[in-house]
């Protein structure tokens, strides 16, 4: 059992594994690749974090508000454009 | 009444995106006044997402509809128009931040995973995002953690995570290969995910999850 806060997390099969979990949590990976990665996180606590986190740090950002458009920059755009006599 | 929206039907002068582009191309500026009617709002917001600061958007959301007004002749009807107003901005937002620093990672260069890359935060988070408010000290630091990526991974991180396109999307609005687009948003990620893991894992946590 790995210790989280020392294991480097350069052991070959993380490694091997590690780029590749984009595409598992988006739901992209084969389903061998995701039985390999299963397989691997049941024993590896590093591995279970990394997912976890990175998960976590896509569901963020998917909740992050957009900015929206302010009045007086989509005012300046129409002038620019020549357009304004359209902005309504 | 349904099936019917007022609004809709009196702003669209233009029934289909193809008989906008044919009107585009032929230099109506009503036409031009309605792409920008429709798309300025997306296009404003891929240029903040892009760009570090408003006044930048504001000039890369100019600069992206004067381009597609004056040139709507090059829009080849490939892909959306959507799509194309996306490629224009990357490439103007890209042309800017160029000319503001030079670049750590040049856009043409190939982005490999396998490069040495060793995740330098490995601790647990402690709390759960579908349960924590996004408080204003924790989207500053969301956007700090975005403002560190580089151009080219920051570029396929807004469109594919925060503008939602796919991935084929995105391969052509930023003219790169779909795998390397997943290079770059797994790329993206992995850093975003050790910024975040600094602060989420440690003294910031506890503030965040209030």
């Amino acid at each position: 059992m790995s210790d989280p806060a020392t294991h480097d997390h350069d052991r070959g099969k993380c490694r091997e594994l590690l780029g590749d979990l984009s595409l598992y949590i988006d739901g992209e990976a084969e389903q061998e690749l995701c039985d390999e990665i299963e397989a691997h996180m049941a024993e590896c606590e590093s591995c279970r974090i990394m997912v976890d986190t990175l998960r976590k740090t896509v569901t963020l950002y998917h909740t992050m508000p957009a900015d929206p458009l302010p009045d007086d920059v989509e005012e300046r755009l129409y002038k620019r454009l020549d357009i304004d006599n359209y902005l309504s | 009444m349904m099936g019917y929206n007022p609004t809709v039907a009196i702003m669209k002068t233009y029934d289909t995106e193809t008989e906008l582009v044919e009107a585009l191309q032929q230099g109506e500026k009503r036409a031009c006044a309605e792409m920008v009617k429709q798309f300025s709002p997306q296009v404003y917001r891929v240029a903040r997402r892009l760009m570090d600061d408003p006044q930048e958007a504001e000039d890369v959301l100019q600069e992206t509809f004067i381009s597609a007004c004056d040139h709507a002749e090059d829009f080849e009807g490939r892909s959306s128009l959507g799509t194309w107003l996306y490629r224009i901005a990357n490439n103007a937002g890209l042309m800017r931040l160029r000319k503001k620093r030079i670049q750590t990672i040049s856009i043409d260069e190939p982005i490999e995973l396998d490069d040495g890359y060793v995740p330098r935060q490995l601790a647990d988070w402690s709390f759960d995002p579908d349960e924590m408010v996004l408080t204003s000290e924790l989207r500053e630091i969301m956007d700090e953690a975005a403002a560190e990526l580089s151009d080219a991974l920051r570029a396929a991180f807004v469109m594919r995570d925060l503008e939602g396109l796919s991935t084929a999307e995105t391969a052509e609005i930023l003219g790169i290969s779909e795998s390397a687009v997943k290079v770059r948003l797994h790329r993206a990620r992995l850093q975003l995910r050790d910024y975040l893991t600094a602060y989420l894992a440690g003294n910031g946590a506890e503030e965040a999850s209030q």
